[in-house]
């Protein structure tokens, strides 16, 4: 039999309900992969308690035959999710030690559905980067190496980094992440791994540490489409304490799983080209094609012509609302306090928020605060809403004679820490191919489906229609089958 | 046109000026939490982890408070919005948790209306006089910063943040301090028919932020400068008049009025500038991302309108004309809506039909119940007598049980023991008395002790027949029915 | 539109993030070239487009008034840095 910590969440689930191991050992057997993997710096916090907690819970229910949804699955849960008793900081200092006295509906719900929580992982702070170098506690490191011997150390992606470095490492059979630009799929791709950001309004924001509102979306990470189905399946849900809750019903995704595509039109939209693409990645791309038309697809050129904009849209819209969401953090009511001796309330303020927040998320908050600063808000914000609702006409046009769209997750494999941390722009430029979706709020996903010339994974996203994350999904399986992904990081990191 | 002026060295200025007023609205649960909105809880009591803008708490709008403000829009006559939206006010300050105030600025729920403000000749109000409204939105109010406490800190209380107001905006229309007057307590009195504000500047559910500026008659407004969160009718009053002799003064000195924002200092009777904070202006108003657009549907709107009240104008021309009622009865029971429930309330208890009962009703609860409320110090919510007991009151004049006098005399008992009028009169035998034999023989002693007088009048002093009434009615201990004891005097003495 | 160092001051002073002669130096040119490259936005025609107002097409709900929270003092002041007698304390201001 298969390692537990190699088995996924239907591995678990299924193992665990036929009697194959108790919920225990697989909190055990999880908890030591975790506590082994220190040298990724995946985690900023370890709960073992909660998980073994979860699991004896997980056990009496299969006892009772009571079993949830998630008995005996324990999950990473980013650090942007407020859990109730255990220290959430976003990754950032000036929420160090925070320790929220309440939970947020995503976590609330997955604990309520069995699920255990081996630790809260590590990400870029306040959610801002490409790369998890920006995160108040260092940054993450890829379990993959390239092979040229050369053991640079290398990005996760961000901002779920620490997410998708815990799930390609085996430290966690799945995780929560959160996408606002691309942050649950850029991750995904670097590191071999799927992941699902759903139409947004599907995952409750509430508890969640807010980076931009109108793009923020929680998500699933996990080692297959299957289990992505799954764990997303178990998040999502109406929510009356988030405004812009969705309140329709949530689909069994995972019995509606199917890889037969027949009748389905794939949109391949040819915005997507860029220039200096890799060739590997346009290579990649050309064969997802053939994989989806295999799986009985049309496959249909399309246009997206706003494409190129949603890049500098997203730079003036996530950086407006972060610079005011991230106004709380005042050293008044929680986190950290920064006092100059003889400092009056305004000074406090700026002494805190200068020690704060990292150089990325000031550099954000600046960003936002110049461009909602009187005389500059209609030539940027307001300009910037209405290319975002002409990318989402694009969208919405595209979909009427199209099901599914299929586009590389990322311009890049995953590139070497430090290699574009110097230039703000260069980084920002990674996320080029999963913003149009954050923008228009559709559902997308990343699935593996190969590796490069330097053995590094590289993801193909898929987006779909408003509310039809299954559409994705399916044509994500399609894709999973075919490209049969089962390349596996080398363990270097546990001793 | 009001003839207010300030007199300066070099002529007469004309004062303009609008005012903001912030009403909170009445609502048990804040605009965008489950906390509750009452006044005066512990310290940090009546705060959710929302108001304290916890990390990843989100605001959901009470449906009460957006009921509320479209029905005193629609009370101010003003187009409702049925598509409005919240945007964030961004700023810093201790008593501000989320660093930003939910308020409307670029779509507001409610567009431009109008008040009236009735003519007043002793203020110099001439004559009716609209003063028209740009605008009404809901924002959050702030919590409060306590210095008082600590010698080198300040204390938070967040027991107000996130409790609904309404931001009234007004056009610069008023011209004279009493115009402001009249305009907040027309305002106040429409928001207390609406009952979406109990109008209690002292609780600091109304205040008004004063926009003051002055120019030469004819030429176009001067500069302006406001003054915020003043708290009473006569402190906004005195504002303008301080602000505006400041201005004149200043302008006249050869100086240049800044845009600034301003205090008054009730005790200097003076405004002062608030140390400007450069950034005061920009406040980086932008949509809030948290919250959708306020999309109101036809029903909603319906069912406001059909739960508005009849308004004080509206009310008022109805009691001149159905009741008949006196002008200055009419708007003096009008103004207030306890004043006009309570006086509703004595007519119906009456049991007689309006028309015929509502000059007198009205004439007693103006003189006599608002006197005594008046010396009690008590409004007419916590009168001690109530619409029903006024009612058998006046049921005991009308019939003769009771004299003018002493019905005020009952009134006076009434007041201070709560005891019904029927129930003092049987019990305290205060019953005016028409019974001829028992005032005869009263007459018949008064003669006899005052024979002289009785000569002297039927020598043609007519002045002393109220002498013989005024010694009757006091031997009567004033329970004789003025009228018998006026008809067998005279015949008595004839 | 670029920005220059006394306009960087004063962004940051508005956001209330304390800045060294050394900060405003870096940020100068990093914000000019992030900005400059956002302004490439100017180039679509968005005449008679109105900004997006929903991401996806969703109504606001409105609460009942109802009060279902508060009460939580201990929940509100448990991270605060400062709390005393019920209350978040800050440096003395002077109105």
């Amino acid at each position: 039999m298969a390692e537990i910590t190699d088995l996924g969440i239907a591995g678990i689930r299924d193992g665990f309900r036929a009697g194959d191991f108790s919920a225990r050992e697989v909190a055990e057997a999880f908890n030591s992969a975790v506590a082994a993997g220190k040298a990724l710096n995946a985690f900023i916090i370890e709960t073992p308690d909660h998980a073994i907690l979860a699991a004896e819970a997980a056990d009496r229910a299969r006892a009772a035959g009571e079993l949830l949804p998630l008995s005996g699955v324990p999950l990473g849960i980013k650090d942007l999710f407020c859990t109730a008793g255990y220290q959430t900081t976003a990754a950032s200092h000036i929420l160090g030690g925070f320790t929220p006295p309440y939970e947020s509906t995503v976590t609330g719900k997955l604990f309520a559905a069995g699920a255990g929580m081996l630790g809260k992982l590590n990400m870029d702070q306040f959610a801002m980067g490409s790369s998890n170098e920006t995160s108040y506690f260092g940054n993450v490191v890829s379990p993959w190496r390239r092979n040229d011997g050369g053991n640079a150390p290398l990005a996760p992606g961000g901002s779920s980094g620490g997410s998708s470095s815990a799930i390609a490492a085996r430290l966690v059979p799945a995780a929560t992440g959160t996408d606002t630009g691309g942050s649950i799929r850029q991750p995904a791709a670097f590191t071999g791994i799927a992941g699902i950001k759903p139409t947004y309004g599907r995952c409750s924001r509430f508890g969640i540490v807010a980076f931009a509102s109108s793009l923020d979306q929680a998500g699933a990470m996990a080692q297959d489409v299957r289990d992505s189905a799954i764990l997303l399946e178990a998040m999502c849900g109406f929510d009356p304490k988030d405004s812009t809750s969705l309140d329709v019903a949530v689909p069994k995704w995972e019995l509606g799983l199917s890889s037969n595509l027949k009748g389905k039109r794939v949109g391949i939209p040819k915005e997507y080209r860029v220039d200096n693409m890799p060739f590997e990645i346009d290579a990649l791309w050309k064969q997802g094609i053939e994989w989806l038309r295999d799986a009985g697809a049309e496959i249909v050129d399309v246009s997206l012509p706003h494409t190129r904009y949603a890049l500098p849209t997203y730079y003036i819209i996530a950086p407006a609302e972060a610079s005011s969401n991230l106004a709380r953090y005042d050293g008044v009511r929680y986190g950290l306090r920064h006092l100059p001796d003889g400092a009056n309330l305004q000074d406090m303020y700026a002494a805190t928020r200068a020690a704060g927040f990292g150089p990325e998320v000031k550099r954000r908050i600046l960003i936002g605060t110049y461009v909602l600063s009187a005389g500059f808000y209609d030539a940027y914000y307001t300009k910037a809403q209405k290319v975002r609702a002409l990318i989402s006409r694009d969208f919405e046009d595209v979909f009427k004679s199209v099901d599914v769209l299929l586009t590389p997750t990322a311009p890049s494999a995953a590139f070497a820490l430090g290699e574009k941390s110097a230039d703000p722009l260069e980084m920002y430029l990674n996320d080029v191919f999963t913003v149009p979706a954050s923008l228009a709020g559709v559902p997308a996903m990343s699935v593996p489906a190969g590796l490069d010339g330097q053995g590094l994974p590289l993801g193909l996203q898929i987006i779909g229609r408003p509310l039809d994350e299954q559409g994705v999904l399916n044509a994500g399986l399609a894709i999973e089958e075919r490209a049969g992904f089962n390349a596996k990081p080398q363990n270097w990191w546990s001793n | 046109m009001s003839s207010y002026r300030i007199q300066g060295a070099t002529g007469e200025w004309e004062v303009v000026i609008g005012l903001e007023v912030h009403a909170q609205i009445v609502s048990k649960a804040k605009l965008f939490s489950g906390a509750s909105a009452t006044f005066g809880a512990e310290p940090n009591a009546n705060v959710s982890l929302i108001d304290a803008a916890m990390p990843g708490m989100l605001p959901v709008p009470n449906q009460e408070c957006i009921r509320q403000a479209v029905k005193t829009g629609m009370a101010l006559n003003a187009e409702i919005n049925a598509w409005s939206r919240f945007d964030r006010k961004n700023y810093f300050y201790a008593d501000l948790p989320q660093g930003y105030q939910i308020s409307q600025l670029y779509h507001p729920l409610v567009g431009e209306g109008a008040i009236t403000i009735d003519p007043d000749e002793k203020a110099g109000i001439v004559e009716a006089k609209t003063i028209g409204i740009e605008r009404l939105h809901v924002e959050q109010d702030a919590g409060k910063l306590m210095h008082d406490q600590h010698p080198t800190s300040s204390y938070v209380d967040l027991n107000r943040s996130g409790v609904a107001l309404m931001e009234i905006v007004s056009r610069p229309d008023m011209r004279s301090p009493a115009e402001a007057g009249a305009y907040l307590r027309k305002l106040r009195s429409i928001l207390r028919y609406v009952g979406s504000c109990d109008g209690n500047m002292e609780e600091g559910s109304m205040r008004a932020d004063v926009n003051v500026s002055v120019r030469k008659a004819g030429d176009s407004f001067g500069t302006r400068t406001e003054t915020k969160n003043v708290n009473s009718i006569r402190f906004v009053m005195a504002t303008i008049e301080s602000e505006a002799n400041r201005q004149v003064d200043v302008i006249e000195g050869g100086g240049r009025i800044v845009q600034e924002t301003r205090l008054y200092d009730p005790d200097r009777n003076e405004t002062r500038s608030m140390r400007s904070k450069e950034d005061a202006h920009d406040y980086r108003y932008f949509p809030d991302p948290d919250l959708l657009p306020l999309e109101l549907t036809e029903d909603f709107l319906a069912a406001c309108k059909a739960e508005l009240p009849e308004l004080p104008d509206a009310k008022c021309r109805r009691y001149e004309s159905e009741l008949g009622l006196p002008v200055y009865n009419a708007a003096v029971i009008t103004a207030d809506v306890e004043t006009a429930r309570w006086f509703e309330e004595l007519v119906v208890e009456t049991g007689k039909p309006v028309g015929e009962v509502g000059r007198t009703a009205s004439n007693w609860l103006i003189s006599d119940l608002f006197g005594a409320l008046n010396r009690l110090g008590k409004t007419i919510d916590g009168s001690p007598v109530s619409p029903r007991q006024g009612a058998e009151l006046l049921g005991l004049i009308a019939d003769g049980t009771l004299s003018g006098t002493l019905a005020k005399q009952v009134f006076e008992i009434m007041l201070e023991t709560g005891i019904d009028p029927g129930k003092i009169v049987e019990e305290r035998g205060l019953r005016q008395t028409s019974d001829t034999g028992a005032i005869e023989q009263v007459i018949a002693e008064v003669m006899a002790a005052n024979a002289d007088k009785v000569e002297e009048y039927r020598g043609g002093k007519d002045k002393l027949f109220g002498f013989f009434v005024g010694q009757t009615m006091k031997a009567m201990a004033g329970k004789a029915n003025p009228g018998v004891v006026n008809d067998l005097l005279k015949k008595a003495l004839s | 539109m670029s920005v220059d160092a006394a306009t960087v001051r004063k962004i940051a002073s508005l956001a209330r993030i304390a800045v060294t002669d050394g900060d405003v130096e870096a940020m100068v040119p990093e914000l000019n070239n992030i900005l400059g490259w956002i302004e490439q936005l100017g180039e679509v025609n968005t005449d008679g487009v109105a900004p997006l107002a929903a991401v996806i097409p969703n109504h606001q709900r409105l609460r009942e008034d109802v009060v279902t929270d508060g009460n939580v003092r201990d929940k509100v002041l448990s991270n605060a840095p400062q709390p005393e007698h019920g209350f978040f304390a800050v440096p003395k201001v002077i109105e």
